[in-house]
């Protein structure tokens, strides 16, 4: 068959017939796959045009945030205390790079990576978009940024991106006014109510002015659509709208106060609040000892971090806005003025201080002691503020009972938020039968009442509580609320807004004679022979009005005595003062405590003085003791 | 008057032949494919400068290539289709030869073994196989009558698997197919029963299952991300997926010249080679990709009338084959930009960037041309 084939005669007409034939159904073929072609074109260029017109836009346009610069913050005199300084981080796009761990390694020989960055690096390279850069190390120095520039070539992916960091060139001494910015955390995040005004943003205020301003200090973030290619890179920028930097900040702190308070200090702990009774401007705020703020920019290593909040001196600690401390005999003018208002004592009628008082009625006959073994003899209300005799006031607290001491001492505003305008204030406690029932659901000793009569027992108040008083009571009752932030101004504009005083109602109608009274007596605690704060009126050149309090850290037993020697430092006294000059013409309430200073009058008075010296003249007399 | 005849004229064979057209046809060459070519090269190097973010240099090596391959055409073009005929055993045998070379000691570039390296230069067997399959087919059925009988179409298939299968393990299925597709058309010309090819077809079909489960996962992934490529949208599926974007966003107008977004900003892979038709589509919109279209099926058509009109088998054969390859290069290199059929490595002819497809497809031309213009004049 197969060998016949080969014999078989060529038909020509008849093959070319065939093969027209087969040539003619390919044609068919060929004309099927066209309009199948034609069909898929036709779907993708018309039918779908507007679908793939705005995938090829999302893929072109990008809308990129900037962030707006934060506002700066300076003190009443335009000293500057928070500003924003360029740094240089350290980015990686790991996409660009071909190996993570070897580019890593070739990094570690140019700049200083800790193990921390590194980990840090890895768990954000985990849960990042495609193309983005990660940060790998911040705050670059100038031989890192060096350094990396020469061999930028050899380190595809890797590059540095200048920012502008917060920065406080006064790095302690504001750090619990001013606060700190610091990471934006997950917490933050939380929290925040305007989530998409912070796109751009990588820092909050944690802290302090910085996070009770945040929304003014931030600014209003602005955004920009750029066209970029497949890698991320920006190519054109088609439309921009500008960030509106925060405003800029006035404080009412005064910087070089707050620098002689802290000085003043030495090596003790404790608080100072200076507030402008006539308008509650906060003058100074320092809580010692202080912290760098500018180390929480960047984020502290743990260790660091618990270094700083674990030490024994509790650096991190508000001691002005969140110690809460028994405010001692620094309440007694409150008490005094109390007792005349309602006609419990006169100003000039005498009592016998024997060195202990007893309750009438009281079966065990308990005895009261005062701080001075043998007492004041007889004394008047007048000296028994200026000597502070525990015994007049054992006896007119008595008198007056706790509800409406309670009532006094609330009217200026202590055991209440003074509403000051930084967040984290604490209310300290002014106890009443009331709270005692509510808290410990017992009654109410008469006993109690002696004992938190000069500001022991239960009661407790911030520093800035105190100062809040003084200046209530140096103002014959007007009572403002404090205020740290003095004004704002637009970075643009440079229009000034001045924040208006806000003041509380006024104290009771205290007759003005029971206040001239009661401050007459303060004054006799600086200026008097024998007053408790004696000490500081040595070349004194302006009347002082003032309190000295010493508060106890742990009980005495009955018939035991105090000896500061014997007692180890942080179980002595705390040592109070309060103050407010000239006393006729008050510009200055001060409240200072010293933890564990011992007597008001030695170690808090000469710090109130060195406050109030530098604020009405300029300068820091030195006093002598007196012999 | 046979059919072939009739639609002469419509494809530009004007009974009027100017002067010029003369001289060139004394030369072997057809003046309506010629130009046809000429212009689709033009067109390419318009894209081409597009999609190549305006490399002068690029532009010159293609024009370099361009002109290789003309010439190769036209040296092609001065070959009689009879020394083309017995020509074919030898240059088949050679090809098989040198595939089982490249698997032997082939370099690999790109994950494949397809290229041979001679000293000088190194080539790809499998393209001399685009050419030269089709020729020894057809070369070996106008030995005999048509239809083929058995043992001869047993010879066939045997012609058209072996290479076909040595490619496909290179591997480099897209060649293969091309190949593949070169011999079948041959075969389904020379009038290969339908009785067999509906029996071969539902074989194929039947094993369909059985070859699913024989493939390498990957081969499953890479056919289950052309169904569905948004499964994969960073992987295998982008390609697919911005070349679509690319192409949709044209619209009817296109985004004008250098204007597309798609390519210019990196997003399209491929653009000056494989996938260049997104770029062309993207910036000349549904219009110019009629227009496109149009020249393609120009010189399809004008090689199937070059078939039609052919005097001997072995002339229609090849030149009906080859045409009839050239359109699946169309077809396949849109379909897959467009997202209708997988992607497999295929370029677009004479507008892809690349050299040695260009050179087999003007070597086709060539052959097109010389079997044109060799015809003897027959009375009507």
């Amino acid at each position: 068959m197969a060998q016949f084939e080969n014999f078989t005669f060529k038909d020509h007409l008849r093959e070319s017939l065939l093969f027209n034939r087969r040539l003619a159904i390919l044609v068919g073929f060929v004309i099927i796959l066209t309009l199948l072609l034609l069909g898929r074109l036709l779907q993708l260029q018309i039918l779908n045009y507007d679908h793939y017109t705005t995938l090829s836009e999302k893929n072109r346009v990008n809308i990129v945030p900037i962030p707006p610069t934060r506002g700066l913050i300076y003190d009443r005199n335009g000293i500057l205390l928070a500003q924003n300084i360029p740094t240089f981080m350290l980015e990686v796009v790991t996409e660009h790079v071909e190996n993570v761990d070897a580019m890593l390694a070739q990094l570690k020989q140019l700049v200083n990576l800790s193990d921390r960055d590194i980990k840090r690096f890895k768990r954000q390279d985990r849960r990042k978009r495609d193309f983005e850069s990660i940060p790998l190390r911040y705050r670059l120095t100038e031989d890192e940024v060096a350094r990396l520039s020469v061999n930028q070539f050899r380190l595809p992916g890797v590059h540095i991106k200048a920012e502008l960091a917060r920065h406080y060139p006064l790095g302690n001494l504001t750090s619990h006014v001013a606060g700190y910015v610091g990471r934006i955390s997950e917490k933050d995040l939380r929290r925040m109510k305007n989530f998409s005004q912070y796109r751009a943003s990588s820092h909050i205020g944690k802290v302090g002015i910085e996070k009770s301003y945040e929304e003014l200090l931030h600014g209003k973030i602005g955004l920009q659509r750029v066209e970029s290619n497949a890698q991320g890179r920006i190519i054109n920028v088609l439309e921009r709208t500008l960030p509106v930097p925060g405003k800029t900040l006035y404080l009412n702190i005064d910087v070089n106060l707050q620098a002689v308070a802290e000085k003043a200090f030495g090596e003790d702990n404790g608080a100072v609040v200076a507030l402008d009774p006539n308008n509650g401007a906060v003058l100074t705020m320092a809580s010692i000892p202080t912290y760098d703020p500018n180390q929480f920019i960047h984020g502290l290593e743990s260790e660091e971090f618990k270094k700083l909040s674990k030490s024994p001196r509790r650096p991190l600690f508000n001691r002005a806005l969140r110690g809460q401390y028994p405010p001692g005999s620094t309440l007694k003018p409150l008490i005094g003025l109390a007792g005349l208002e309602l006609d419990e004592v006169y100003a000039y009628n005498p009592i016998a201080c024997k060195g202990w008082y007893t309750i009438e009625d009281d079966i065990d006959q308990r005895k009261y002691r005062d701080w001075k073994r043998g007492g004041h003899g007889k004394t008047n209300l007048i000296d028994a503020i200026a000597e502070s005799c525990d015994i007049y006031f054992y006896d007119l607290s008595y008198r007056l009972g706790i509800d409406r001491i309670f009532q006094y001492l609330s009217a200026f505003g202590l055991g209440k938020k003074t509403g000051i305008d930084i967040e984290g204030e604490l209310v300290g406690i002014i106890p009443s039968k009331d709270w005692k029932m509510k808290t410990y659901h017992e009654l109410w000793y008469p006993g109690e009442t002696l004992i938190n009569g000069i500001g022991q027992g239960y009661t407790l108040s911030t520093p800035l509580q105190l100062a809040s008083f003084t200046a209530t009571l140096s103002q014959y009752g007007k009572h403002f609320k404090p205020r740290i932030l003095k004004s704002t101004q637009d970075p643009k504009t440079m229009v000034l807004q001045q924040i208006e005083p806000q003041a509380y109602p006024d104290v009771h109608k205290i007759s003005k004679k029971n206040w001239d009274t009661i401050i007459n007596s303060m004054k006799k605690v600086v200026h008097g022979v024998k007053g408790t704060g004696r000490s500081i009126s040595y070349g004194l050149k302006y009347k002082m009005a003032g309190k000295t309090g010493t508060s106890q850290v742990f009980g005495i037993k009955e018939g035991e005595r105090y000896d500061e020697r014997k007692i180890a430092k942080k179980l002595r006294d705390h040592a109070l003062f309060i103050a407010f000059a000239p006393a006729d013409n008050p510009k200055i309430a001060v409240a200072v405590i010293v933890e564990n200073g011992g007597g008001g009058g030695t170690t808090a008075a000469p710090i109130a003085r060195k406050i109030i010296d530098y604020y009405l003249l300029g300068e820091v007399d030195e006093p002598k003791p007196v012999i | 008057m046979s059919p072939s005849q009739l639609s002469s004229s419509d494809f530009g064979d004007s009974p009027r032949i100017s002067g010029g057209s003369r001289l060139l046809e004394s030369f072997h060459l057809d003046v309506p494919l010629l130009v046809a070519l000429l212009t689709l090269a033009g067109i390419g190097l318009i894209v081409m400068y597009s999609a190549g973010s305006q490399d002068g240099g690029l532009i010159l090596r293609q024009i370099l290539r361009l002109l290789l391959g003309f010439l190769v055409m036209f040296g092609i073009a001065q070959i009689h289709p009879t020394t083309l005929s017995l020509w074919a055993p030898w240059i088949f045998g050679a090809g098989l030869l040198m595939l089982v070379a490249v698997l032997l000691l082939g370099e690999v570039g790109k994950g494949a073994q397809r290229w041979l390296n001679l000293g000088l230069f190194s080539f790809q067997p499998s393209e001399i196989m685009k050419i030269a399959l089709p020729m020894m087919i057809a070369s070996f059925l106008a030995d005999s009558v048509l239809p083929p009988r058995r043992l001869r179409l047993l010879m066939c298939s045997l012609i058209l698997v072996v290479p076909t299968l040595l490619v496909a393990k290179q591997p480099d299925l897209g060649t293969a197919l091309l190949i593949a597709a070169s011999g079948i058309f041959a075969l389904f010309l020379a009038g290969l029963r339908w009785k067999l090819i509906i029996f071969l077809v539902a074989s194929v079909s039947a094993c369909i299952p059985f070859i699913w489960n024989a493939l390498h996962d990957y081969q499953r992934q890479r056919v289950l991300t052309f169904l569905n490529p948004e499964n994969d949208p960073l992987g295998a599926g982008y390609h697919i997926i911005q070349s679509t974007i690319a192409i949709g966003s044209g619209g009817v107008y296109g985004k004008g010249w250098l204007n597309g977004t798609q390519s210019h900003l990196d997003f399209l892979p491929e653009r000056s080679t494989d996938f260049i038709f997104a770029v062309f589509s993207e910036e000349f919109g549904f219009i110019g990709v009629i227009l496109l279209l149009s020249i393609y099926l120009f010189i399809t058509a004008r090689g199937l009338l070059i078939a039609s009109q052919a005097q001997d088998t072995f002339t229609r054969l090849l030149a009906g084959s080859l045409t009839l390859t050239f359109f699946i290069y169309i077809f396949i290199n849109m379909g897959m930009v467009s997202g209708l059929v997988p992607v497999v490595g295929v370029p677009l002819p004479l507008v892809s960037y690349g050299g040695t497809s260009l050179v087999t497809i003007m070597a086709g031309f060539g052959i097109l041309m010389s079997i044109k213009t060799n015809r003897k004049l027959v009375g009507h």
